[in-house]
C-alpha cells in the first residue's frame, strides 16, 4: 500500500511541478537555515570535558570590601571563580578536592635560540601542577611538573605540540631550554593537541572563548616570582601596589577543583563556607556568600555563547515557521484541487484512513526532498560561517547527529504541514464530487 | 469596488485565507524586528572617530624592557620617520579601533566622592593632536610646556592640562563652560584647556555605561608609559605602501622587540576589522529578509493561482454578464489587499511581542513605532506584486468559459 501511495504522490508531483518545486525550495531554505544555526549553537554550547565535566567545579567567593553593595550573584556572574592570590593559594593548599589548580593567562614573549629568527608572542597559562591531570591534557613527550616544582619555584615549562613543531620541528624537546621573557625555562613536557571548546578556563581570565589551545604552560609561583604580566586584573579596593599583585586587593587568578564524585559537591561547598566564615572572623573578608557551579553551570553563568549566535538561531526558526505555514497553504491548495480524485477513490472503497495516509505520505516525501535540499543549504551556510571573522568560525562543521537531525526536522516539519491538508482531504464527501460540476 | 462580495467569497475559504494572513503576520513581525536589528548594527558602524582616518596608521610593538623606553622611542621615532612618504611619527598610547590603553573612572572632586564618568585616556607626545587631525572647538591646543614626562611606571603626569571631547564636556558639565574645570582619576589631577569636536574610544561596545566619545587627551612626553605604539601620518594615497614598509622596518629598527602584527595597520583597516562581525550579522539578516519575503511572495502566488484556476467558471460567468477585465483584475487585487491587511493587523501585535521578548533576553532596544507602518506598506506592496501575475491570468479568462461545462 505504501508503495502505491508513493506512486500516487510522484504522479501528483509531476502534475504540479512548479508548486512542488516551490514547496521543496521553501522547506529546504528553512531547514538549511535552522540546521546551520543549530550546528553553530551546539558547537558553542558544547561540553569541553564530556567525560568528567560533572565532577569539575568552580568555587566562587565574594572578596569585596565591607561597604560594597554589589549583590553576590551579580559579582559571580561577572567574575566567576576569580579570586585574590591569597584566597586561591589558601584553598589550593587545603587540598580538599581530588585535584585542584589555580591559573591565570599571560602573553609570553618567546625568543627562539636559532639566529635570524624573530621573537614572537604566544598565549600562555600560568598554573599549578594538577592542571594537566584535572583537564585531561595528555602528553606526547615528558610529563607535567610536580607540586614540589611549584613550591620550589622551578623554571620549568610545558609546551603545546604546535609550538614544539614550530621551535623544534616536532622532535622530543624535553630537557631543552626555552627563553620566555627574560628567563630560560627547562621544557619538561610536550602536550598532544589539546584545545577544549569552549575554552572554559579562559573565559573569565580575559582570554577568548573559543579557538586554538594555549602554547606555553608555566608554574604559577615561578611566574609570580618572575613578575610575569597577567591578563584581566580586577582590583576592588584602594592602595593597590601593581608590582605586588600576590598581596594586592585584586582578583586575577581562577581556582578549579575536581572532586571524586559529583555528590561530594555539598561537602566541598560547606568547606568553602567555613573558609569564608573563618576569613570574615579574621577581618579579611566581609560577605559570606559562596557558590560552587559545576563546569556546565559555570559556562551558563558566564554566558559564554555569544548573543549573536542565539539571535541567529531564533531568527532561523522563525524563518522555518514561515516556511512551514507556506507549505501548509500550498499543500492545501493542491489537495483541494484534487477533490474529484479523492471522491472517486472514496467511492471505489478507500477509507478515510487510507486517504489520510496517502496525503501524509505525499507531504512526507516533500519533507525528505526538502531535507536533502536543506542539507545542501546547511553545507553552504556552514561554509559561509567558516569564512566569517568569529573566533569559532573554523570549527563549524556538520556532524553525524546534525545530519540525522536535518532529516528528522524535515520530516516532522513536513508532516505537521501535511496534517491539515490531509485531514481536509479525508473529510471530503464523495457524492457531490462525482456529479459533473 | 464592492468589498461585500469579496468578503462573502473569502468566507468560503476561511482556512486558506487564514494561512496567507498568518504567513503575512509572521513575515511582518520578523521583517520589522530584523530591519530594526540591521539599523542598530549600521548605526554602530557609523561611529565618528574624530581623526583623519584616511591618513593615519599605527605601529605597535611589545616585549620591550619598561625601564628602557626612552631608548626604544628614540629609535622607533627616528627609524619610522625616515621611511619615504611618512609625514610625521608620534608616540601615542592607543588609536581609535586599535587596542585599548587606559579606561578609568574619574571624579569631579579630589576626595574621589563625586563620580563623573568612565572615560578613555589617550596619551600623546608633542604635535599628536595636529597629527590626529582633532578639531578644536573651544580653548587652545596644549603648548610645548604642557607636555610633561610621566614618572617611572606612573600612568600620567601628576597634574596635566588636557583636551576633552565635546560629548564628555556636555556629560560632565552640562550647560557650563568646560574650560578651566578640573577632575581627578585616583591621585592624578587634570585641568581642561581645550575642547575637541570628536574623538571616539578605541574599542566601543554598547555594553556598560561608557559613551562612544568620552575621551580625554593627555599631553605627555614620550617615555615611561608612553612607548610601544606609534602614530604614522602619511598622504592617503601613500598610506598602505607606507604601512607595509613600516612593518618591515621594525625588525631592523628594534630587532629585540616583537611587532604586534595584528594591530599594526592603517586606521581604515583597523576600523573595517573592528566592525567585521557587525557587517557579517547585518548581511545575514538581509539574507534572511530576502529569503523570507521570497518565500512569502511565492506562497501568495501559489495560492492565488490555485484560486484563479478553481474559479475559472465563475470568472467566465462574470465576464459574460458584463464585467470588464479591469473588474476581474481589481477583484483579485482587492481580495489580496484585504487578506494582507488582516495579516498585518496580526503581524503588528506579533512584531511588538517579539521585540519585547528580544529586549528581555538580548541587548535590544525598544522598536520605534514608525517601523510598523513602513513594514505594513512593504508587505502591501509585496502582496500586490505577488498577486499581479495570477490576477492578470484571471483577467484573461474569456467569457466563453461560462458556456462550457466543466
Amino acid at each position: 500500500m505504501f508503495t502505491y501511495y508513493l506512486n500516487l504522490a510522484l504522479r501528483s508531483f509531476k502534475r504540479n511541478r512548479v508548486l512542488t518545486a516551490l514547496m521543496v525550495l521553501a522547506l529546504g531554505l528553512g531547514i538549511g537555515a535552522s540546521i546551520t544555526t543549530l550546528t553553530v549553537l551546539k558547537l558553542l554550547s558544547g561540553d569541553p570535558l564530556p567525560q568528567k565535566s560533572a565532577r569539575i567545579f568552580a568555587p566562587e567567593i565574594d572578596p569585596l570590601t565591607a561597604d560594597s553593595t554589589t549583590p553576590a550573584d551579580r559579582l559571580f556572574r561577572n567574575w566567576g571563580n576569580l579570586m585574590t592570590y591569597t584566597d586561591a593559594m589558601n584553598l589550593l593548599h587545603a587540598r580538599k578536592g581530588k585535584r585542584q589548580a589555580v591559573m591565570a593567562l599571560t602573553p609570553d614573549k618567546i625568543t627562539p635560540q636559532e639566529a635570524g629568527q624573530h621573537p614572537f608572542f604566544s598565549d600562555g597559562v600560568i598554573t599549578t601542577s594538577d592542571f594537566f591531570g584535572m583537564f585531561d591534557a595528555s602528553f606526547q613527550y615528558g610529563s607535567g611538573w610536580s607540586a614540589q616544582d611549584d613550591d620550589d619555584r622551578a623554571r620549568v615549562a610545558v609546551i603545546a605540540g604546535f609550538l614544539n613543531d614550530k621551535l623544534f620541528g616536532g622532535a622530543n624537546s624535553v630537557g631543552k631550554a626555552l627563553r620566555i621573557g627574560d628567563q630560560d625555562y627547562r621544557i619538561v613536557g610536550v602536550l598532544k593537541p589539546w584545545a577544549p571548546q569552549p575554552r572554559f578556563y579562559a573565559v573569565n581570565l580575559g582570554g577568548r572563548g573559543y579557538g586554538n589551545g594555549d602554547a606555553v604552560f608555566l608554574p604559577l609561583q615561578t611566574a609570580v616570582a618572575d613578575k610575569v604580566n597577567t591578563q584581566n586584573v580586577n582590583c576592588f579596593d584602594t592602595g593597590v601596589d601593581i608590582n605586588h599583585l600576590e598581596t594586592a586587593p585584586c582578583v586575577w587568578v581562577a581556582l578549579w577543583v575536581e572532586l571524586a564524585s559529583a555528590s561530594d559537591a555539598s561537602a566541598y561547598k560547606s568547606f568553602l563556607s567555613n573558609y569564608v566564615a573563618q576569613q570574615i572572623s579574621l577581618g579579611r573578608m566581609h560577605h559570606p556568600e559562596v557558590a560552587l557551579p559545576d563546569l556546565m553551570a559555570f559556562l551558563a553563568q558566564q554566558q559564554v555563547v555569544p548573543d549573536d549566535a542565539r539571535l541567529q538561531a531564533n531568527l532561523a526558526f522563525g524563518f522555518l515557521l514561515i516556511c512551514i505555514v507556506n507549505t501548509v497553504g500550498l499543500l492545501l491548495a493542491k489537495c483541494l484541487r484534487r477533490s474529484r480524485e479523492i471522491g472517486v477513490r472514496r467511492a471505489l472503497g478507500a477509507t478515510r484512513g487510507a486517504i489520510f495516509a496517502q496525503f501524509m505520505v505525499e507531504s512526507g516525501m516533500v519533507g525528505i526532498a526538502g531535507g536533502v535540499l536543506g542539507l545542501v543549504f546547511a553545507e553552504l551556510g556552514l561554509w559561509a560561517i567558516r569564512h566569517q571573522p568569529a573566533e569559532y568560525a573554523k570549527l563549524a562543521h556538520l556532524d553525524v547527529s546534525m545530519f540525522v537531525a536535518t532529516f528528522v526536522i524535515a520530516l516532522i516539519a513536513s508532516l505537521i504541514a501535511g496534517l491539515l491538508p490531509a485531514w481536509r482531504a479525508c473529510v471530503v464527501a464523495p457524492a457531490p464530487q462525482l456529479k459533473s460540476v | 469596488m464592492q468589498i461585500q462580495p469579496i468578503l462573502a467569497a473569502l468566507k468560503h475559504h476561511k482556512l486558506a485565507t487564514f494561512l496567507i494572513a498568518m504567513e503575512i503576520a509572521l513575515a511582518c513581525a520578523v521583517l520589522c524586528n530584523a530591519v530594526f536589528l540591521i539599523a542598530g548594527r549600521l548605526s554602530a558602524m557609523h561611529i565618528n572617530s574624530g581623526v583623519d582616518e584616511a591618513s593615519l596608521g599605527a605601529i605597535v610593538v611589545t616585549g620591550f624592557d619598561p625601564k628602557r623606553t626612552a631608548d626604544l622611542n628614540a629609535r622607533m621615532l627616528a627609524g619610522l620617520g625616515a621611511i619615504p612618504g611618512v609625514e610625521s611619527v608620534h608616540a601615542i598610547s592607543s588609536v581609535p579601533f586599535g587596542p585599548q590603553w587606559g579606561v578609568d573612572g574619574m571624579t569631579l572632586d579630589q576626595a574621589g566622592k563625586k563620580f563623573g564618568a568612565v572615560v578613555e585616556f589617550y596619551l600623546g607626545d608633542p604635535g599628536t593632536p595636529k597629527a590626529l587631525g582633532l578639531k578644536l572647538v573651544a580653548g587652545h591646543l596644549p603648548s610645548a610646556d604642557d607636555y610633561q614626562p610621566s614618572q617611572g611606571q606612573d600612568y600620567f603626569p601628576a597634574s596635566s592640562r588636557v583636551l576633552v571631547t565635546r560629548a564628555l564636556a556636555e556629560k560632565l558639565w552640562p550647560g557650563e563652560n568646560p574650560l578651566g574645570k578640573q577632575f581627578w582619576a585616583a591621585k592624578w589631577q587634570f585641568r581642561v584647556i581645550g575642547v575637541v569636536a570628536n574623538l571616539s574610544v578605541s574599542q566601543y561596545t554598547e555594553n556598560g555605561e561608557h559613551g562612544a566619545e568620552w575621551c580625554v587627551f593627555v599631553p605627555t612626553q614620550a617615555g615611561g608609559q608612553l612607548a610601544g605604539t606609534y602614530l604614522i601620518r602619511a598622504r592617503p594615497q601613500d598610506l598602505d605602501r607606507v604601512m607595509v614598509r613600516a612593518r618591515a622596518a621594525v625588525a631592523k629598527i628594534a630587532p629585540d622587540v616583537v611587532l604586534d602584527y595584528a594591530n599594526s595597520h592603517s586606521i581604515p583597516f583597523l576600523r573595517a576589522r573592528f566592525f567585521q562581525t557587525d557587517r557579517a550579522m547585518a548581511g545575514l539578516l538581509v539574507g534572511v529578509i530576502v529569503a523570507m519575503l521570497g518565500v512569502t511572495a511565492f506562497g501568495i502566488v501559489g495560492l492565488a493561482s490555485f484560486w484563479v484556476a478553481q474559479r475559472r467558471k465563475q470568472i467566465g460567468i462574470r465576464r459574460a454578464l458584463g464585467a470588464t477585465r479591469g473588474d476581474i483584475l481589481r477583484y483579485f487585487q482587492t481580495e489580496n489587499f484585504l487578506i494582507v491587511t488582516f495579516g498585518i493587523a496580526l503581524g503588528v501585535v506579533l512584531a511588538i511581542g517579539i521585540n519585547l521578548v528580544l529586549m528581555k533576553f538580548f541587548e535590544v532596544p525598544r522598536l520605534p513605532l514608525w517601523y510598523l507602518p513602513v513594514g505594513a506598506v512593504a508587505l502591501w506592496l509585496l502582496g500586490q506584486l505577488a498577486v499581479l501575475v495570477p490576477a492578470l491570468r484571471a483577467a484573461a479568462v474569456p467569457p466563453v468559459v461560462a458556456t462550457r461545462s466543466v
